[in-house]
């Protein structure tokens, strides 16, 4: 079994990653009713005895002493990670996990990347060693960060660009959530742009997120269940939204509805490393399967069911419309149709009472309505984890390599320009040490990059499929 | 003599575990409709070949257990012993922490060499408890990591480690529309290597056992335990001892080497198919009789239109007319559909095997010309009906059976390579594009070699 560790930077990371950890113990709680720290616990949470005040040695074994959260907390200012400290989880933490400052990063990518991150640099290195040394078997790390402002952003990516050089065998997952049109961070495209060029060279997949779509699924639970339908009640805890049967008690804040669905695209991804299932998919399973070109590794993720309705006499055409539901606009988690696009390759881990006969119907039902890469037209990657998630009885993740991410990169690319184009706030960024009018022009030369990539993959599609032909053997 | 099975994989080891509650129920479970002295021998003989005797209530199944991630191996084991009929040997099993992430170079090239001593200890360990090795039994899946990459290599390492030994390889084909993304990558690696290093190859798909599962079993939700306990039922009507020769008197030592014997002449045709017939939900089976002439009737056919299961058989399609008596050896008479043989085996089990005619499994049109047809077909007998079925008939066929699947994963992973998609995936574990040629190169000619039968 193996442990990943979790990295969150800036106000954005820091919140998301907070409801991971609070639905992470929300879940295990669930299905380790024995208190016994186990394998699967082990993967995100260290085993302490809080008698050596966390310092000791941990517990590999037995009862549940105190759980730590394999976790670094980075945030340049301190008002979320303060709250977090004081919070329910704070015993989950410890001060040797955080790292802070005062002033904030100004939604300056530069200041994030290039100055505190030089001033930190040390201090980042040692703080992931020590975690690193905690761990049996690291086998990843998760950064959870937003692309518009400028410590998650900044700071974010170089953390990104320093586990590469400090732990180059450890993969690097990376959650970011995308600025929308209507950003109220007026250089939320540089800072994006400059963000992405290092996702591109530094990342092994990327998981992008949008808040429109986590506010769209946010509001459609709310319609759901305010409208009262069918007279059947939904199951709080069932909730993608909820943090229903967690520590938290108070009420909930407005982003964490949208911060749990991210922190349940986390927990599913990585639900076939920590439990069992007739057929596991671990996380190097996904990154080997789903990147078939180093570059294009970014993954479009939904997730189904949204709730589960209380009443369980309903009939299993829910399970195939579950299916269904996971390639629909509106279980995207960014503003995108993966349908009309192109599929590189798509995952689908499920979890629960599915067997894979299910997932073999329902892949021959739905294939005649998606479209492949003539490369790889059973383009298919699955994975049948038996552990359901909390209030479900089965649920589904689908990750898709799709060459509709694209609209997302080509307006990142138009914002930035027009900002660029007039030079706006550029001075900002120019008078940071290490910070060059190269950094500029070299970041959309890599956007742009990726951009054709994808054009020239769009180009294929529909065309005529021409095989390439076989080796001939002399008889 | 004694086999030695090893487990590779996920698939290997729940497969793996099926088979040996297959074998044991099969023994305990039911008397066999025979003697009881019969039933002793065909006791005695299925715990020499499969298990061991130690200190322990329980016999002991001879395997050995390969993992690179330790949540299959510690279920697997867990529920044998729990099962109370058997057990495997605590000390018998190899993981580590992280999986091959279903990268054939990881397992391979990787995993492989890391790991051969302490691997390589454990099957030496399970070879010295024989008194007679008779050979092993490798279960693996192709389209993963560690069964087909690791697999690949420690099949290797078998051959050079027992170069007398026999190896037989039993692969899971992926189904078709895909459990992995690049199964057809990890295919090709592993037959390609496999071919080099193991005697016979024996193959299941898992289409067909699904749809046994589906149309034969009637089970309704599918699960991939479902179909192990079809693989394993399968293996375990060719595996469970026999009378190999016409009046013998003593059920088969040599399972292994007899196999070898009668169905691979030549070492360019290794791919083994096996069919297994009746088979249906066990509360149909008092309500159903069966009769010899029948079930070779349908094995027959089976075997002729290339037909994976006793239903939607192609009774239309007929043995070529051998119109010359010159045997040529590319045949351009032969109907499009008819599967041509080099070497068949029917195993038959059940009572009233007096008088069972199988000549028409000598008929030479069926079989290609290089080979007397006495020498192409052979059939192993035992009055002991197996595993609730009164009568069983299995076949075991070296023919064209496979050039269907092996041609279009052949197809499918050239069409990738075409555009070097995932290439880098395995050019950083040390697998370059040159030895995907040369994995091409030797399936074409396998496939090649097959089709001009």
């Amino acid at each position: 079994m193996t442990q990943s560790v979790v990295v969150q930077v800036g106000q954005c990371g820091n919140q998301v990653g907070c409801r991971f950890w609070d639905l992470a113990l929300r879940e295990h709680a669930a299905v380790n009713k024995k208190g016994i720290y186990d394998e699967s616990l082990s993967s995100f949470f260290r085993n302490v005895d809080t008698r050596s005040g966390g310092d000791g040695p941990d517990i590999y074994k037995g009862k549940i002493c105190s759980l730590k959260a394999r976790a670094l907390l980075i945030d340049m200012e301190e008002g979320v990670v303060n709250e977090i400290l004081q919070g329910p989880l704070r015993d989950v933490f410890d001060s040797k996990q955080l790292i802070t400052d005062v002033s904030g990063s100004g939604n300056n990518w530069a200041v994030g990347h290039k100055l505190y991150g030089y001033q930190y640099r040390e201090n980042i290195v040692e703080k992931l060693r020590k975690t690193a040394e905690h761990c049996d078997c690291l086998q990843c790390f998760f950064i959870i960060h937003s692309m518009g402002g400028g410590t998650g952003s900044g700071l974010g990516t170089f953390v990104l660009n320093l586990l590469e050089d400090e732990f180059p065998e450890v993969y690097r997952f990376v959650t970011s959530v995308y600025p929308s049109g209507e950003d109220d961070v007026i250089t939320s495209p540089y800072n994006s742009v400059l963000a992405m060029k290092e996702l591109n060279e530094h990342a092994d997949c990327v998981l992008p997120i949008e808040n429109e779509s986590l506010f769209d699924i946010v509001n459609k639970i709310h319609q759901m269940i305010n409208s009262g339908k069918l007279g059947s009640t939904v199951k709080q805890n069932s909730l993608v939204t909820s943090s229903a049967g967690s520590t938290k008690t108070v009420q909930e804040k407005p982003f964490d509805a949208m911060n749990n669905i991210v922190a349940n695209l986390l927990l599913n991804l990585t639900s076939s490393a920590r439990f069992e299932g007739s057929l596991n998919m671990d996380l190097n399973e996904i990154s080997m399967n789903l990147v078939p070109f180093p570059r294009l590794h970014y993954l479009v993720s939904s997730l189904t069911p949204l709730y589960t309705l209380a009443d369980v006499n309903v009939p299993s055409r829910r399970l195939d419309q579950m299916f269904s539901d996971a390639f629909s606009r509106d279980h995207q988690l960014i503003q995108t149709d993966p349908k009309h696009s192109l599929y590189l390759a798509c995952a689908l881990l499920v979890r629960g009472n599915v067997q894979v006969s299910d997932l073999r119907r329902n892949i021959e039902r739905l294939k005649p309505s998606l479209h492949f890469v003539s490369w790889n037209q059973e383009g298919w990657k699955t994975g049948l984890c038996s552990v359901p998630p909390v209030g479900h009885s089965h649920s589904l993740l689908a990750l898709a390599n799709n060459t509709c991410v694209k609209p997302t990169f080509i307006e990142l690319k138009d914002r930035f320009m027009k900002l660029y184009k007039k030079k706006a706030h550029l001075h900002h960024y120019l008078h940071i040490d290490g910070m060059e009018q190269s950094c500029f022009s070299e970041a959309i030369s890599s956007l742009s990059d990726l951009i054709e990539e994808y054009n020239e993959l769009d180009a294929t599609k529909g065309g005529p499929r021409t095989d390439p032909s076989r080796l001939k053997i002399a008889v | 003599m004694s086999i030695v099975t090893v487990q590779l994989g996920q698939c290997g080891n729940q497969i793996g575990h099926e088979v040996f509650n297959a074998l044991c129920s099969d023994v305990h479970g039911t008397h066999g409709l025979c003697s009881k002295k019969e039933n002793e021998s065909y006791h005695d003989a299925c715990k020499e070949r499969f298990f061991s005797e130690e200190e322990s209530e329980v016999p002991v199944a001879r395997a050995v257990l390969v993992d690179m991630e330790p949540k299959v191996i510690s279920q697997t084991l867990s529920i044998a012993a729990r099962s109370g009929c058997w057990k495997y040997d605590d000390r018998s099993h190899f993981c580590q922490k992280q999986g091959s992430g279903n990268n054939w170079a990881n397992g391979y090239s990787v995993h492989g060499p890391r790991h051969k001593e302490a691997i390589m200890n454990l099957v030496q360990k399970e070879a010295e408890k024989c008194d007679r090795l008779g050979g092993f039994f490798t279960i693996m899946s192709m389209a993963g990591g560690t069964g087909s990459g690791l697999g690949a290599f420690v099949t290797q390492c078998l051959r050079d480690a027992f170069p007398t030994s026999f190896i037989l390889n039993h692969v899971i084909w992926p189904y078709g529309t895909g459990e992995v993304i690049v199964q057809n990558y990890n295919s090709l690696l592993t037959l390609s290597h496999l071919y080099q290093s193991s005697d016979a190859l024996l193959v299941h798909e898992n289409d067909v056992i699904h749809k046994i599962c589906a149309q034969l079993m009637k089970i309704k939700q599918i699960s991939f335990r479902d179909v192990n306990q079809v693989i394993a039922h399968q293996l375990g009507s060719v595996f469970q001892p026999t009378y190999t020769a016409e009046g013998g008197l003593h059920y088969s030592r040599n399972p292994l080497g007899d196999l070898m014997e009668t169905l691979v002449p030549h070492p360019e045709f290794k791919m083994l198919g096996l069919r297994n017939i009746p088979q249906m939900p066990e509360n149909s089976l008092p309500y159903s009789t069966f009769s010899w002439p029948g079930l070779i009737k349908h094995l027959r056919q089976m075997l002729i239109a290339n037909a994976k299961m006793e239903e939607g058989i192609d009774w239309q399609v007929r043995p070529p007319q051998l119109g010359s008596s010159i045997p040529s050896s590319h045949s351009t008479n032969k109907p499009l559909h008819f599967n041509t043989s080099i070497a068949n085996l029917v195993i038959l089990r059940g009572k009233d095997m007096h008088n069972i005619d199988l000549g028409s499994f000598r008929d030479p049109s069926l079989y290609t010309s290089w080979l007397n047809p006495q020498d192409a077909f052979n059939a192993w007998k035992t009055p002991r009906a197996f595993n609730k079925y009164e009568k069983s008939a299995a076949l075991v066929s070296n023919s064209q059976f496979l050039l269907k699947p092996l041609d279009n994963v052949v197809g499918k992973a050239w069409n990738m390579f075409a555009s070097k998609a995932y290439i880098h995936q395995y050019t950083k574990f040390g697998i370059e594009e040159e030895d995907f040629l040369d994995s091409f190169t030797a399936l074409e000619q396998v496939i090649s070699s097959y089709t001009i039968l």
